[in-house]
């Protein structure tokens, strides 16, 4: 396989996964918009899913105040913030094109009717309730792209780079999401693990579609330690990191073994899998969530870059 | 040859005196007779299209728009704003090609490549036909077309252009011209196979009632092909691969369709390299090698270092090695000379020169300007003439005397008068019709017919090519970019 | 007379290079005014280059020298023969016929100027035409190191009337292929008249007669050349004859040397 393809088709992945991921945040902030205002306004939640989305500073630079409309425009329909909704598509679309010879018929007219049919959705169109069922579609979409791939690649290496880029942009987008509930909305690092309000508890897991498995693992109201803790170290958990870098190593593994040799890559996602296995959760808190988190960030991106080194992409 | 165009320009003019060409122009229809009889070839279509419901016919092409944009067949169309991808219009109704009609093409066709193949070899090597004087050395070598590096070497099977789509027009019963010989990087093959696949789809009833012949060993015949020119430094299996400038251009579609369907590699300029004297394509596991490279990049990209220094397209040192023998460009460079509008006028005598044969389709009657005689009579006539700049291609540069203003005639003769060795002329052509599916049920609308042309260790005619038909009432245009759209081509066995 | 030549091309990047492809013209030919009696290219990869006879019938080497590195040498040295000849190349063996040296190149087009210079050169033999060419643009444009570049065309250098040899070469032969004369681009050496070192890689045209076959025209020195010259390679113009064209993948800011030296050689015959 050519290391462009394989550029493509790890890029393609990560931009359908962040698809997805920022419109389940922007479900969240829409969310929380429609809830009683408890003082301090909408502002800072939609302020905390920008920083989530990583689109922060891009929105700053082109807005100048924080308002609902404005937001969830940028989020998703937005043409210069690349990473709303339609970039993500056009750019996973454009990977998918420069590949179509390594996608299976299935995988492109997902992806292709996607983006064909987000290109008919007028911004103006989603007024007064229709959003939750439009990022729905958003979702569902993503699933049914995952599912062509899951039901018709070829376990080889198209395979394993289609869910090497989906596998780290996920733990990516959960790391983000659990530092700034952490660290944005708490004022300060000593109220970490204090009490807070169930509600911002539930959109932390809502916008993982996990509120509901986790009361089946926990059995318990939501507790930060047990959130954090099910986002991070629970290997059942399809979106947390010790989950993600399952797969990330078992595709590496998988590379490996077809291309005859032990790769950087893969001896870095090993050593991250042991750490995530052995470290107990109270050593992580102990330390400070928010340095682990932003560690963590880093090695998942040094793991991005060697894998583009050691297969070559351009 | 002079008398032989004055003769068809009368034709063409008495055809104009009995009617106004706007109004009642007498076109040849390819289904029905000039008594209204349908000719034999399309009875089964006919009593076909007798039995479609207007509305059944439109859910129909509504079907096979929602086919063809699921499989992402667009071109791209530059500044356009709205979106840079569109569909080729896919007209429901095919055309009919006869078994003894295609046979005549096929002759054709095969002498008409088999003797350009000869004139190009001949024309980087001893320049007999220029010896000779069958044609001018300066329209040759002086040609911008014409590639002096290409001089002294001989491609594997002495074979320069292996991938042809030759363009024919019909005007009568009999009455066949070849328009354009295409024989750089001709496109199109991939939507004459997609239409084939979205007609079987649609109306498998049809085929069931016909013998149609199969288009779909292309891909395979393809392979063949290149697989017959692997250089001489390739000692096992050749690997085989389809080099595209990217998804930004607008048959990037058909490179990616063509590379699947023959189940190699699509590279880019970026993919590639060359290594101690061997070209490869970087993997994921390093690099694997490249024998013989089927290019969709035009000649001037290919090689930074030996053409255009700014190209990041093509691969440096590309040139070099193909003419070391390290790898086979098809098609090769330099093959633009042989289908130069100018060079055109000519082809009947380069067939004659090489195979000793009378030309068996003919030319379109074309008066060469650099020649003072035919330059005058285009002069008298511009008004009835399409006039076409030698260097430049389709479309640019050109006068359609019987739509132009008069402002745009005496530009065009001043253009003339001033380089008229930049100029040929040709009398319009009376396009034939097909009858197609035009919303309010079918009418006839114009067409023309591209086969593709595989040459290698043999000559392979895919039966049949891509018809483009100009979708608008009365359009002579059939280009995709200006309305035109594509049938299904059946060629009808025995 | 025997020359020793010692050719040396360096590149230096500020940032290495990881993949490097050299397309070598640097290989001078045998003929009626010069045999070769040694000569070696000296760059990594040379023995596994791509090597063809070109159209022009130059020899060329490809050549792509392994690793990244953040310099690149290539060093061409030998020792030729030479036969004052009084400018006669004669028949050289090439693919390409005399009328292909009549295309207008982007290099060698000309303006009214220089066409109007050609006409006054025009005399009934051809030879005579080329000599006053020659003397025409040898007193017309002036020497001058500062005042062009390598991309510099024939009719920016006329209008400056200033260049170098490469300008002087291009005018030259703009000037007689719009006289109907078959001219051509020429890189060699030159050992300056009156010296028994010089550093000079030189450039020249050269244009067809019917009897003669291929005659030397050095514009920049008025002359035609004579022993002290040794032809390299040709083309249509500087772009198809250069002895080195490279490209690096990778590579940071270049900075180029090229260095030639020239020596009367010692030989025991003289």
């Amino acid at each position: 396989m050519l290391g462009r393809t394989a550029a493509s088709l790890y890029w393609m992945s990560r931009y359908i996964e962040r698809a997805e991921n920022i419109a389940r945040l922007t479900e969240v902030g829409y969310r929380i918009s429609l809830t009683p205002d408890i003082g301090i306004g909408h502002r800072e939640d939609w302020k905390s899913t920008l920083i989530a989305a990583g689109s922060y500073e891009p929105y700053l630079e082109r807005h100048n105040e924080i308002t609902s409309e404005k937001v969830k425009h940028f989020l998703l329909f937005d043409r210069d913030n690349p990473s709303s909704v339609r970039s993500c598509l056009e750019t996973a679309r454009n990977n998918a094109r420069a590949v179509r010879t390594a996608l299976t018929r299935e995988m492109w007219e997902a992806l292709n009717s996607t983006y064909i049919d987000f290109a008919s959705v007028r911004p103006a169109d989603l007024g007064s309730g229709k959003l939750p069922e439009f990022l729905d579609w958003v979702r569902q979409r993503s699933a049914l792209f995952r599912g062509s791939m899951l039901g018709t690649l070829l376990r080889d290496e198209g395979f394993h780079f289609s869910q090497l880029g989906a596998f780290i942009e996920r733990a990516d987008n959960t790391a983000r999401i659990l530092d700034v509930k952490y660290y944005v909305l708490l004022p300060t690092n000593e109220t970490v693990g204090g009490d807070i309000d169930a509600f911002q508890w539930e959109t932390i897991l809502r916008s993982v579609s996990a509120h509901r498995s986790y009361r089946h693992v926990y059995k318990d109201r939501y507790r930060p330690w047990n959130v954090a803790e099910f986002l991070i170290l629970r290997p059942e958990m399809p979106r947390s990191f010790c989950f993600c870098y399952g797969w990330i190593e078992r595709s590496l593994e998988g590379m490996s073994d077809i291309i005859g040799k032990k790769t950087a890559s893969l001896t870095e996602a090993s050593s991250i899998l042991h750490d995530l296995k052995t470290i107990p959760m109270d050593a992580i808190f102990q330390s400070g969530l928010h340095e682990f988190l932003t560690e963590f960030l880093k090695r998942n991106n040094s793991v991005s870059a060697h894998i583009a080194n050691d297969f070559h992409f351009l | 040859m002079v008398a032989l165009a004055d003769g068809m320009m009368n034709t063409q003019a008495s055809a104009k005196n009995k009617g106004s060409m706007k109004e009642a122009p007498a076109f040849f229809d390819e289904m029905r007779s000039a008594d209204g009889s349908i000719r034999p070839a399309y009875q089964k279509i006919a009593d076909w299209m007798g039995q479609q419901s207007r509305g059944g016919m439109a859910r129909k092409q509504e079907e096979a728009e929602a086919i063809f944009r699921r499989l992402g067949i667009t071109f791209a169309v530059y500044g356009d704003n709205a979106s840079n991808e569109r569909l080729i219009p896919f007209d429901l109704i095919p055309r009919v090609i006869a078994a003894q009609e295609w046979r005549f093409l096929e002759r054709g066709i095969e002498q008409r490549v088999r003797a350009l193949n000869l004139f190009l070899y001949d024309i980087y090597h001893r320049q007999e036909i220029i010896r000779a004087g069958r044609i001018p050395a300066d329209l040759v070598v002086g040609n911008e077309a014409f590639l002096p590096q290409m001089m002294g070497f001989d491609p594997p099977g002495k074979i320069y252009s292996h991938i042809v789509g030759t363009d024919i027009v019909r005007t009568g019963e009999n009455a066949f011209f070849v328009l354009e010989d295409n024989l750089r990087t001709p496109s199109g093959v991939s939507y004459m196979l997609e239409d084939r696949e979205a007609m079987m789809h649609l109306f498998p009833e049809l085929f069931a009632a016909h013998r149609v012949a199969p288009v779909e060993r292309y891909p395979e015949m393809l392979r063949q092909t290149l697989e017959s020119v692997a250089p001489p430094s390739c000692k096992s299996d050749p690997t085989l691969a389809v080099l595209t400038p990217g998804i930004y251009n607008s048959a990037y579609f058909e490179h990616s369709f063509l590379a699947d369907q023959m189940g190699v590699e699509l590279v880019q300029g970026s993919d590639l390299f060359i290594e101690n004297g061997t070209l490869y394509m970087r993997t994921v596991s390093g690099k694997e090698r490249i024998d013989v490279l089927y290019r969709r990049v035009d000649d001037s990209y290919l090689d930074p270092l030996a053409f255009r220094s700014d190209s990041t397209l093509g691969v440096p040192g590309l040139f070099d090695l193909y003419r070391a023998g390290g790898v086979t460009i098809v098609n090769a460079p330099g093959t633009g000379i042989a289908d130069d509008k100018a060079v055109y006028a000519y082809v009947p005598d380069i067939i004659e020169f090489y195979t000793g044969e009378k030309p068996i389709l003919s030319n379109v009657p074309t008066y060469r300007c650099s020649i003072a005689d035919e330059c005058h009579h285009v002069l008298d006539n511009l008004s009835h003439l399409v006039v076409k700049e030698v260097h430049g291609s389709g479309g640019y540069g050109m006068l359609i005397g019987p739509h132009a203003t008069k402002a745009q005639l005496a530009e065009f003769e001043k253009k003339i008068k001033a380089k008229p060795s930049n100029y040929i002329a040709q009398p319009t052509l009376n396009l034939s019709t097909c009858p197609s599916n035009v919303g309010a049920g079918s009418a006839p609308r114009h067409v023309d017919l591209r086969p593709f042309v595989l040459v290698g260790d043999k000559i392979r005619i895919t039966p049949g090519g891509l018809t483009r038909v100009a979708l608008k009432k009365g359009s002579l245009v059939v280009n995709s970019s200006q309305g035109g759209g594509t049938k299904d081509t059946w060629v009808l066995e025995d | 007379m025997l020359i020793a030549v010692h050719h040396r091309t360096a590149y230096r990047y500020s940032r290495a290079f990881n993949h490097s492809v050299q397309s070598l013209r640097l290989f001078p030919p045998s003929g009626q005014s010069q045999r070769v009696i040694e000569w070696h290219v000296d760059i990594p990869g040379i023995d596994q280059a791509a090597r063809y006879i070109d159209a022009f019938g130059n020899q060329v080497a490809l050549v792509t020298p392994p690793g990244s590195n953040d310099h690149l040498e290539i060093i061409a040295h030998g020792t030729i023969e030479t036969i004052d000849t009084a400018g006669v190349a004669g028949f050289t063996q090439e693919a390409v016929p005399p009328s292909v040296f009549l295309r207008p190149e982007r290099m060698t087009e000309t303006s009214s100027g220089i066409e109007s210079m050609a006409k006054a050169c025009q005399a009934p033999a051809r030879l005579t035409t080329l000599h006053n060419l020659l003397g025409a643009i040898h007193k017309t444009v002036a020497y001058d190191t500062q005042a062009t570049h390598a991309l510099t065309t024939a009719i920016e250098a006329f209008k400056a009337k200033r260049g170098v040899c490469q300008d002087h070469a291009h005018i030259f032969i703009g000037a007689a292929r719009i006289l109907g004369i078959p001219a051509r681009y020429v890189t060699g050496y030159l050992l300056v008249e009156g010296e028994t070192s010089s550093v000079a890689h030189h450039a020249w045209a050269e244009a067809y007669v019917d009897e003669l076959g291929w005659i030397g025209f050095d514009a920049a020195n008025g002359v035609s050349p004579t022993e002290r010259y040794v032809r390299l390679a040709v083309g249509l113009d500087a772009v198809t004859a250069a002895p080195v064209r490279g490209n690096m993948r990778g590579a940071g800011e270049e900075k180029l040397t090229v260095e030639v030296v020239v020596d009367a050689a010692h030989s025991g015959q003289q």
